[in-house]
Parts: C-alpha cells; sequence; structure tokens
C-alpha cells in the first residue's frame, strides 16, 4: 500500500523538474530489500501520472541486489530477494550490505515537436 | 500527511495533546509543581526541527542533483543531456532530512527515542502501560501514539501517568518524520528522557520510513503465529529487537518458539530477542533492564 505514497513522491519530483517538456520515461534504481514492490510500484505509477507531465510515462526500474557471504561455505551471494539462500543451501548468511536503495536516476523527455 | 507523499491525502493528520500539556513533573532539584506550557520554539536554541521543509542546498555534493526547485529554474542550471535530464535523488530523500533533524535534536538532549512496530492488537500500548507504571518513578518518559483514528491509546498511557500525544494519520499507515517533529515540539521531551513512539499498528509500510529514533523494536505476539518474521522480512530486518509478547498464552496455540526466533534470526542475524508476557509479567525484568541501559547510555552520549 505504500507503493501508492512511494509513487506520488515520485511523480511530484520529476512533474517539478520536467516544466512543459513531457517526460517519456523515469529510471529508478531499487534495492531487493527496499520494501518497494516493483510491479505494485508500476501500477501506481500509472495511476499518479495522469494529468501531470509524466502521464503515459513508462517507469524503467532497475533492482540493485544487496550482496552478502555465506558463513558456511564463504560464497559471495548476490540478494533477489529479502530471503536468500546460498547454493550450498545453507541459510546462515552475514548481514546484507546494501539493497536499501530507493533512487531516481533521471528521467527523458520526449522529443521537441 | 506524509512526507513524501499523498497516502493521507484528504484526511488530515491530526495532533491530540492528552490532558491539554497541563501537568506535574520534578525538576531536578526535586521541587514539583504543575504548570500548563505549550510554547514555541525559536531558532538559535538548537531545536532543527521547526521548520516546514526548508530549501536545502548540499554544495559540493552533486550539485543541482540535490534541490528543490521549481522546474523553471531547475531547468537552467541542472546537467541536461539530449532529452535526458540526470536527477540522482533518494525518492526518501524528505522524509530522511527531517528523519535526520529529529535524530540530532534527540541526541543533543541525551532523548533515547525507540519505534514501537507491530500488527495490530500484538500489545504495544499494553507494554507501555505497563513499561509507564514499572519505570515512571526512575526514568521520565513520554509517549507519541500513532493511530489511524481516536485517542483512546493516548487516553490509556496518560491513565498510567504518562504524558503523551496522539498522532492521528487518517488514512496514513505509517507515522513518518514530519509527524514525529511535530509531535517533538508538542511533547518537549526533558533532557535525559525516555520517548516511546507507538506507530500504526502494521507490518509492512512504517519499515520503510526513519522517524529519527535510535532503535525500531519489532513486537509479535505468540497468537500472530511463527512464520511472520518470514513473511514479513522487512520489518524484521529494520529492527534492533524483537520483543515476542504474550508467552502465557503458549500453552494454548501452536507456536514454536524457537522456529519464530530462528526465522527472526535469519531475516536479521543481528536481531536482539527477549520474550516476555505483559500479562502475567514474565520476562518483563529484562526488558527493563534493556531500556535502563540505553536511557543511561543516551545520556551519557549527551553529556561527553
Amino acid at each position: 500500500m505504500h507503493e501508492l505514497s512511494v509513487a506520488l513522491g515520485i511523480v511530484e519530483l520529476c512533474n517539478e523538474r520536467a516544466g512543459n517538456a513531457r517526460v517519456r520515461s523515469v529510471r529508478l534504481k531499487v534495492g531487493t530489500l527496499c520494501c518497494v514492490q516493483a510491479e505494485s510500484l508500476r501500477f501506481c505509477f500509472q495511476v499518479a501520472a495522469e494529468g501531470t507531465a509524466l502521464q503515459g510515462a513508462a517507469l524503467d526500474i532497475e533492482r540493485v541486489p544487496a550482496q552478502s557471504r555465506c558463513r558456511d561455505c564463504g560464497r559471495a551471494i548476490e540478494m533477489q530477494e529479502a530471503l536468500a539462500t546460498c547454493k550450498c543451501g545453507s541459510l546462515n548468511l552475514e548481514p546484507p550490505r546494501g539493497g536499501n536503495e530507493l533512487r531516481i536516476i533521471c528521467m527523458e523527455f520526449e522529443e521537441a515537436a | 500527511m506524509c512526507a513524501i507523499c499523498g497516502c493521507s491525502e484528504g484526511a488530515e493528520t491530526r495532533f491530540t495533546d492528552s490532558g491539554g500539556n497541563a501537568h506535574a513533573h520534578p525538576h531536578n532539584d526535586g521541587d514539583t509543581h504543575a504548570h500548563g506550557h505549550r510554547h514555541d520554539h525559536h531558532h538559535g536554541e538548537g531545536h532543527t526541527h521547526s521548520h516546514e521543509d526548508p530549501h536545502e542546498h548540499l554544495h559540493g555534493e552533486e550539485h543541482a542533483h540535490l534541490h528543490e526547485h521549481r522546474a523553471s529554474v531547475a531547468m537552467l542550471h541542472e546537467p541536461q543531456h539530449g532529452n535526458l535530464l540526470r536527477i540522482e535523488q533518494d525518492v526518501l530523500a524528505r522524509n530522511n532530512r527531517m528523519a535526520e533533524r529529529n535524530r540530532g535534536w534527540l541526541e543533543g538532549r541525551g532523548v533515547l527515542a525507540l519505534n514501537l512496530l507491530s500488527s495490530p492488537g500484538a500489545g504495544k500500548t499494553s507494554l507501555l502501560e505497563k513499561t509507564v507504571r514499572a519505570l515512571h518513578s526512575e526514568i521520565e518518559m513520554r509517549v507519541v501514539e500513532g493511530d489511524q483514528e481516536t485517542t483512546l491509546d493516548a487516553e490509556r498511557i496518560r491513565a498510567a501517568g504518562c504524558q503523551s500525544v496522539q498522532v492521528n494519520t487518517g488514512t496514513g499507515c505509517h507515522l513518518d518524520a514530519s509527524m514525529l517533529a511535530q509531535a517533538l515540539r508538542s511533547l518537549d521531551p526533558p533532557r535525559g528522557s525516555l520517548l516511546m513512539i507507538e506507530n500504526v499498528g502494521n507490518l509492512v509500510c512504517p519499515a520503510l520510513f526513519d522517524l529519527g529514533e535510535a532503535a525500531k523494536i519489532v513486537i509479535l505476539s505468540v497468537t500472530e503465529g511463527q512464520d511472520k518474521p518470514l513473511k514479513y522480512p522487512h520489518m524484521f530486518r529494520a529492527a534492533q529487537l524483537m520483543l515476542l509478547n504474550k508467552t502465557d498464552l503458549l500453552a494454548h496455540v501452536d507456536f514454536d518458539v524457537q522456529a519464530c526466533l530462528d526465522h527472526a534470526r535469519r531475516v536479521n542475524p543481528e536481531i536482539e530477542l527477549l520474550q516476555l508476557s505483559v500479562r502475567n509479567g514474565a520476562g518483563l525484568e529484562d526488558w527493563y533492564a534493556w531500556l535502563r541501559a540505553r536511557v543511561a547510555a543516551a545520556a551519557l552520549r549527551a553529556v561527553s
């Protein structure tokens, strides 16, 4: 449910920057441990963008995995989700590093007519 | 209203002082007297939370990306390459800035602020009532109560003998840093005190919003099921301490304590765990000891 909050925040921020231009896409980095669900965010973004410079814009989400390490076999692990398992089967992982990003990287405008 | 969003749009956030902030409390010199106060803070007193989203320049650090100008100004001096405008801004930046202001203000005063999180009905308010009654005489406490509606919880805390403020979020599903800033202005927690923030009952959304607290504490009751840490990993990852409540009901429910603790540690290997029953008092002394140690450390850090 907070994805709508996040989507409204993104639209507000980008709409202020867009001036009179129309936005084609917004690029986001979302960490795999950030509690934001990509599909839900995309849906909310469409709704939030209506009537703004971002109406119809695409939301380009890059998932950034958190990094961890297996305490049993030492293997480095990219956590694609909050609950990761090592390939050796162990659940005993080091506390994750990163994965909390929720950043707007850039936006792309439509070509001027 | 949320600092970054409109999730409480159409429903204003309301702040209610229990008892209109009139109260009696002992001062350091032992002189106890009653007074009512509602005062404004002024700049220059070390308060950093009394303005509404001031404009912040962070020069030297990605200049031009971190401003919040109107478009016409922003377009003039932000790097735009072709049709691409770099933004590089945290979506939660506004909330996080406000949270850091709260944190600085609290740390400067040696106030230990704890953010209590759980599902509705896990026992947050009951735990606070009991804690207030037990520690009232040795630790000065203040409570911020977050709920969508009603001032019931603030009244319960007030009845237990503690000054509190109720924040009603309307349709909002979590407290945010600007709500805490406003609650701090109203409560004005004294130096060296303990500030308990009872967040809106919700195991999802509040995990994402930093308020400026020293630690998040998640409360899980045995009636909710042992798999909650796996189902709601973000909340258990964000918390420093998990309190397993209602242990007096263990005989009546299918709840595997060890499995629950293992799940919590899997999600957050560094989480601290305490088991207690607010109802029969088991384990409460461990909780009080946890609080005492941290209140003392927070006060000491502010002095040194």
